[in-house]
């Protein structure tokens, strides 16, 4: 398992390099949406209309913040859980997004979608929400306002940390983790 | 009979409900720091590394721990000889929920069932509270709260069993349910296991049987034996913090049980995430 330091929009080269169990500090501009504001970027896709924001390599954070406190950017932030997100984010992946973060385990077609489009699921540590919502320096609302804490965010991160949970070649980190310690009678 | 001015209630439930938000209870901190202690697995060691330091940060710059501040969920016995002055006593946690949600910046979470609309701006902010009333002997209000995220409830699950299930049918079925949701529920979790009663009653059982403090010993020697094995055989699964593999997916188990119907072998299991944000107060 090796560590990385990546700067966003991702490239194909960014990912491929990636391996299930990696740990990578994300840096950039990334996104944030949960169910909602998916339903609604999947049919802006589909109806071949533009996105609130730069989809190409893009990095998509699924999280519905705490409300900030005073001078903060952001409140705490951790990832919510991915798999209300799974019928969306191959499509979101199809159109050149090239990575996910959030927690929990995805279906067969998000990693297959992985595998053809070269995207990544990244896990970051749920419950985490003080110590990542941290690494978030600026948070601006894009799109969707009217989501309330689901609203589609512009935010920079700095050293945001998360590991591969599914890589270009398939792999699970769940799975294997888990194969690895199960104990069988 | 003794009175208890309604804006005293509101303003106990509204400190206890800040407090939670950021601080994480002694019992779930020391169970954490024991877990990554004796886990196995290097990648979540660090998980549960970066889940105590979260606390910490939390505690110390009185930041949310998680972004997912629950739903407010409150166990309330009233003394026989209390009553509340100036108003109802449902009215008073309610208000203070609201009160404590907005003054710690917690996000409000509840929403219509298919909307979804957030009911901040036509119920309250992040109400209505989820409140299980009883009614005891004395002139004191006991009042147990959590705040329960979503994650962790999604998994959670009950069913009715034919009395032959027994022990092993119960144990089996746990597991199942721990099996199936991974890491999902956000593990190291609790899990709080209702046994018996009615269908309802178990799932209520299972519940409360969250707000225990982890570490504590069940009164029922039968039960905490269960609860012992229940645990090593969850721990058997693998599944480690957050779902990265490991040796430590729970930090306890915590059986509630009841007399049941002659019929029936009720079981419900309701799940706790690692942030087992709970507190208990008496006024």
């Amino acid at each position: 398992m090796a560590n990385y330091t990546l700067t966003t929009p991702l490239t194909s080269e960014d990912t491929r390099q990636l391996k299930a169990g990696d740990t990578v500090l994300l840096n950039g501009t990334i996104y944030t949406a949960r169910d909602a504001a998916h339903k609604r970027l999947v049919e802006l896709l589909e109806k071949g209309e533009e996105l609130p924001f730069d989809i190409e390599g893009s990095v998509i954070y699924f999280v519905g913040p705490t409300p900030p406190k005073p001078g903060d950017p952001i409140g705490s932030a951790g990832p919510t859980t991915s798999y209300r997100m799974d019928s969306y984010s191959p499509t979101m992946l199809q159109y050149g997004s090239k990575g996910m973060i959030g927690k929990g385990k995805r279906n067969q077609v998000v990693k297959d979608a992985c595998k053809e489009y070269d995207g990544i699921y990244f896990g970051a540590t749920g419950g985490a929400g003080a110590l990542l919502g941290k690494k978030i320096t600026s948070a601006e609302v894009i799109a969707y306002p009217e989501l309330g804490p689901e609203a589609v965010r512009k935010i920079t991160v700095k050293d945001f940390p998360v590991t591969v949970i599914n890589d270009t070649y398939g792999n699970d980190l769940y799975q294997m983790g888990r194969e690895q310690y199960e104990v069988k009678d | 009979m003794r009175e208890i001015e309604f804006d005293e209630v509101v303003k106990a439930v509204r400190d206890i409900i800040v407090h939670c938000g950021t601080d994480l209870p002694q019992d779930t901190y020391d169970a954490l720091k024991e877990a990554m202690e004796n886990e196995k697995s290097l990648v979540s060691k660090e998980v549960i590394r970066q889940i105590l330091e979260n606390a910490d940060i939390a505690k110390d710059e009185k930041r949310p721990l998680c972004q997912d501040t629950g739903l407010a969920v409150f166990f309330v016995k009233v003394g026989d000889e209390v009553r509340i002055k100036g108003g109802l006593l449902r009215d008073a946690i309610n208000k203070g929920t609201e009160q404590g949600y907005k003054d710690a910046y917690l996000r409000a979470s509840t929403c219509e069932p298919f909307s979804r609309a957030n009911l901040k701006d036509t119920v309250g902010y992040n109400l209505p509270a989820i409140i299980h009333f009883d009614i005891v002997a004395g002139d004191k209000i006991d009042i147990e709260y959590a705040a329960k995220g979503g994650g962790s409830e999604n998994v959670s699950r009950a069913r009715v069993f034919p009395p032959a299930a027994g022990k092993e049918g119960i144990i089996e079925y746990v597991k199942e349910v721990i099996s199936d949701a991974g890491g999902n529920p956000c593990p190291p979790i609790t899990v709080g296991v209702g046994i018996g009663g009615t269908f309802e009653k178990a799932c209520i059982s299972s519940k409360h049987a969250l707000f225990r403090d982890i570490g504590s010993v069940n009164e029922d020697p039968e039960m905490a034996e269960m609860e012992g094995n229940i645990l090593e055989e969850i721990n058997k699964l693998g599944i480690g913090a957050m779902g990265m593999g490991g040796t430590k997916t729970a930090l306890a188990v915590h059986i509630e049980s009841n007399p049941c119907h002659i019929a029936s072998l009720p079981v419900s299991v309701n799940v706790q995430c690692h942030s087992s944000r709970h507190t208990h107060i008496t006024i």
